[in-house]
């Protein structure tokens, strides 16, 4: 340093201290700080600041409004989901209930058939009765007929031989067939 | 350095005699002489014009960054962003952490104003650093040595903030016959020094090393005879390397003096030192 402050001294000729500070430097630089502080402490910053923490804010604001969508879209899901599922349940209630309806009307079919066929059956059995009994009113009668008449026929002829009773005999079977093919 | 600067100023000085010739760079680069206000506190010479110059541009700069406030930031927003950023990222947060907002203000306006003072050494008609004269320098130093001990004197209090300086813990007794002037001179006085000399010199340094070389080129390219002109074309190269240099410099040394600020700040306030 002294070299400097000699060398400074002998180029010159006068007394120039480089470290020796002169107060109009401290005064102007002084000045320019206190103006840079200034500026840095009403302006730059500040506005550094609001411009980050507006920033910030978009970001999580943006971020806090995606995640109350999904909120949203999950919520509406699981309705839809619900919505569905109660679709699904009243769809499957009708489908069974369309089934118990459908059996209780094949059985009632089945009841009114089978009424339907027993009255049927019951009225062939009461006509079929009646037949048979006409039938065998009818056939008793004529077996009397049949009787009386072959009786008369054995009584009123002569049964001389074998011959002549065996043609008697199968006339009156060929008669008795003739009046059942009737 | 010095004595070679010397030798080449009377070697031409011989030589030339009357008439031009080579001006050798000397101290009297740094005392430009008043132009307004003379022997007045407010005297103003053309470096304190230069600073008063950066300062309106440091001004003009970030008010139209910061005038419209944009979510998206568009063109000079950007840069201004920047600008506040990389003192807030690369010293603030990195050396205070937590404690770094406190001091955002301080520390990123005298980065900013460090690097505009600086970077005039290399700006054509300006061609010479404000910081290369020692007054603002010196000033801020000592602002930094008064905001670390008073920061330090805050947050420890006075008996715990000396104590931690100036007997660190962990030493035997005796040593600290040793160890207490040592650290009373380190921390109380040699470091506003260094941050003045370290600034100061740097500064000088480039611009005397600049004045050489184009100095000495034009010297060559001008008055010099014959071949000797040819001696121009390495001295102007030089001249522009460190011209590029000194871009590096100017940034680097604002770089220091803000985060070495920031790094006294942050082991003052430390409740361990």
């Amino acid at each position: 340093m002294q070299q400097w402050i000699k060398l400074a001294s002998e180029t010159t000729g006068e007394e120039q201290n480089v470290l020796l500070p002169a107060i109009y430097d401290i005064v102007w630089g002084g000045l320019s700080f206190l103006i840079v502080l200034v500026l840095f402490a009403k302006f730059v910053m500040p506005t550094m600041r609001e411009i980050t923490a507006a920033r910030t804010e978009k970001i999580e604001g943006g971020l806090a409004r995606a995640e109350q969508s999904q909120v949203e879209a999950s919520e509406l899901l699981a309705k839809y989901r619900a919505a569905l599922a109660d679709a699904n349940k009243e769809a499957s209630d009708i489908r069974a209930a369309a089934s118990a309806e459908r059996l209780a009307i094949i059985d009632d079919a089945k009841k009114a058939a089978a009424t339907a066929a027993a009255a049927v059956n019951a009225q062939a059995q009461s006509a079929l009765e009646s037949d048979r009994t006409r039938v065998a009113t009818e056939l008793r009668r004529d077996l009397g007929l049949v009787a009386t008449d072959l009786a008369s026929r054995i009584v009123g002829e002569v049964l001389t031989d074998d011959a002549r009773a065996q043609a008697v005999v199968e006339r009156f079977i060929s008669d008795l067939e003739k009046s059942a093919g009737r | 350095m010095l004595n070679t600067i010397a030798n080449f100023k009377s070697a031409f000085a011989l030589s030339e005699g009357d008439g031009g010739g080579f001006h050798a760079p000397s101290i009297s680069e740094f005392f430009p002489g008043p132009i307004l206000f003379k022997d007045t506190a407010f005297e103003f010479s053309r470096i304190n014009m230069i600073g008063m110059i950066m300062t309106v541009v440091l001004c003009v700069f970030f008010v139209a960054a910061f005038r419209k406030k944009e979510f998206v930031p568009r063109g000079i927003q950007n840069l201004g962003e920047m600008a506040v950023e990389f003192v807030e990222k690369n010293i603030i947060e990195e050396i205070l952490g937590h404690k770094g907002p406190r001091y955002a203000v301080y520390l990123t306006s005298m980065f900013w104003l460090l690097l505009a003072f600086n970077i005039t050494g290399i700006i054509p008609f300006m061609n010479i650093a404000v910081t290369s004269v020692i007054g603002l320098p010196l000033l801020l130093a000592v602002l930094s040595w008064v905001v670390f001990n008073v920061e330090g004197i805050r947050a420890n209090g006075a008996g715990h903030y000396f104590k931690n300086n100036l007997f660190p813990a962990g030493v035997p007794i005796p040593i600290y016959l040793l160890v207490t002037p040592i650290e009373f001179v380190s921390t109380f006085i040699l470091r506003p020094v260094t941050l003045t000399i370290r600034l100061l010199a740097n500064m000088m340094s480039g611009h005397l090393l600049l004045v050489l070389f184009f100095g000495a080129t034009n010297y060559f390219l001008l008055e010099s005879a014959g071949i000797m002109k040819l001696v121009a074309i390495p001295s102007f190269f030089m001249g522009f390397v460190f011209t590029l240099f000194e871009i590096l410099v100017a940034f680097l040394q604002a770089y220091i003096f803000t985060l070495l600020t920031a790094v006294y700040i942050d082991g003052a306030t430390s409740a361990e030192h």
